[in-house]
C-alpha cells in the first residue's frame, strides 16, 4: 500500500493572469502539429507531380475546392506564424529580448507579421496564378 | 540518498554529475541542437521555396514536373523536405514526451512518429529523384 503525501503544489497556469506570450507559446505548438500533418499534403502533391497527369488532376481538384483552399490558406498561415515564432525563440536562445517591453514587442510582431505575410503571399499567388 | 544494488559496480559519481556530464558535453542535447539547425536551415530556404511555389502556380502536370526536375529546384526541394521532416519529427517527439505519460503508449507513439517521418521523407525524396531523372 502506498501512502499519498500531500505535498504543496507549484502554481499552475490557471493561477496566473493570462498573457499574450502564453497564448503564442501554445499557438507555436499547435501550428507545429498542424504543419506535421500538412507535410503529408505536401508529399502527396510532390508524389502526384511525379506520378502523372491523372494523379496531379486529383490533387488540383482538391486544392481548387473551397476546403482545399481553406487548408492551403491555413497551412500558409501556420508556416509563416511558426517560422516567425521560431525566430523569436532563436532570439531568446541567444539571450536577447527578455525585458518586458522587448518580450511583448517580439510577441506582437510575431502575431501580426504572420498574418500580414500570409495575406501578402496569397495576394501575390492570386495575381500570378490567375494569370496562367 | 538512494540505495544501490550490491551487484552493480560502484561509482563515485552522483546521478546529478552523470547527467551534467551528458548535458554539458555533446551527446545529451543532440535533438535540441538539430531542432535549431533545421530551423535556421528552413529560415534560409523559405524565400527560394516561396519563389518555386509561385513559379509552379497554375501549371499543368507536365510543366510542374519539368520545373521540379531542374537541378537547382530539385536541390532546394530536397533540402527543405529533409530539414522540415527532421524538424517535425523532433517536435512531435517533444510533444509526445510532454503529454503521454504511460511508458508503453509513449514508446509506441515515438516509434510511430519515427515510422511516419521516415516514410514521408523517403516518399518525397523518391518523388524528387524520379522527377529529376525524367522517368
Amino acid at each position: 500500500m502506498t501512502i499519498r503525501i500531500e505535498r504543496p503544489l507549484s502554481p499552475h497556469i490557471q493561477i496566473y493572469r493570462w498573457t499574450l506570450t502564453m497564448t503564442l507559446s501554445i499557438v507555436h505548438r499547435a501550428t507545429g502539429m498542424a504543419l506535421y500533418f500538412g507535410t503529408l499534403l505536401l508529399v502527396w502533391w510532390l508524389f502526384a507531380v511525379s506520378s502523372g497527369p491523372g494523379a496531379y488532376a486529383a490533387v488540383q481538384s482538391f486544392t481548387a475546392s473551397w476546403i482545399g483552399q481553406l487548408i492551403a490558406f491555413g497551412y500558409t498561415w501556420a508556416l509563416m506564424h511558426h517560422m516567425l515564432s521560431g525566430v523569436r525563440h532563436l532570439v531568446w536562445d541567444l539571450g536577447y529580448g527578455f525585458k518586458p517591453a522587448e518580450r511583448e514587442w517580439l510577441t506582437r510582431a510575431t502575431l501580426i507579421g504572420g498574418i500580414l505575410l500570409t495575406v501578402l503571399l496569397w495576394i501575390v499567388a492570386y495575381a500570378i496564378g490567375g494569370g496562367r | 540518498m538512494t540505495m544501490q544494488p550490491l551487484s552493480r559496480p560502484k561509482s563515485m559519481r552522483t546521478p546529478l554529475g552523470r547527467v551534467r556530464n551528458l548535458g554539458a558535453a555533446h551527446s545529451g542535447t543532440k535533438d535540441f541542437w538539430r531542432q535549431r539547425v533545421t530551423a535556421v536551415a528552413m529560415v534560409l530556404l523559405i524565400v527560394p521555396m516561396v519563389v518555386v511555389m509561385m513559379i509552379l502556380l497554375g501549371r499543368n502536370q507536365a510543366g510542374a514536373a519539368q520545373i521540379l526536375g531542374s537541378p537547382p529546384i530539385a536541390i532546394i526541394m530536397l533540402l527543405f523536405v529533409i530539414a522540415s521532416i527532421w524538424h517535425m519529427k523532433i517536435g512531435m517527439q517533444v510533444i509526445i514526451e510532454d503529454y503521454v505519460h504511460d511508458e508503453k503508449i509513449k514508446l509506441m507513439s515515438i516509434m510511430a512518429n519515427n515510422f511516419f517521418s521516415v516514410t514521408l521523407a523517403l516518399a518525397a525524396t523518391y518523388a524528387i529523384f524520379k522527377l529529376s531523372s525524367g522517368v
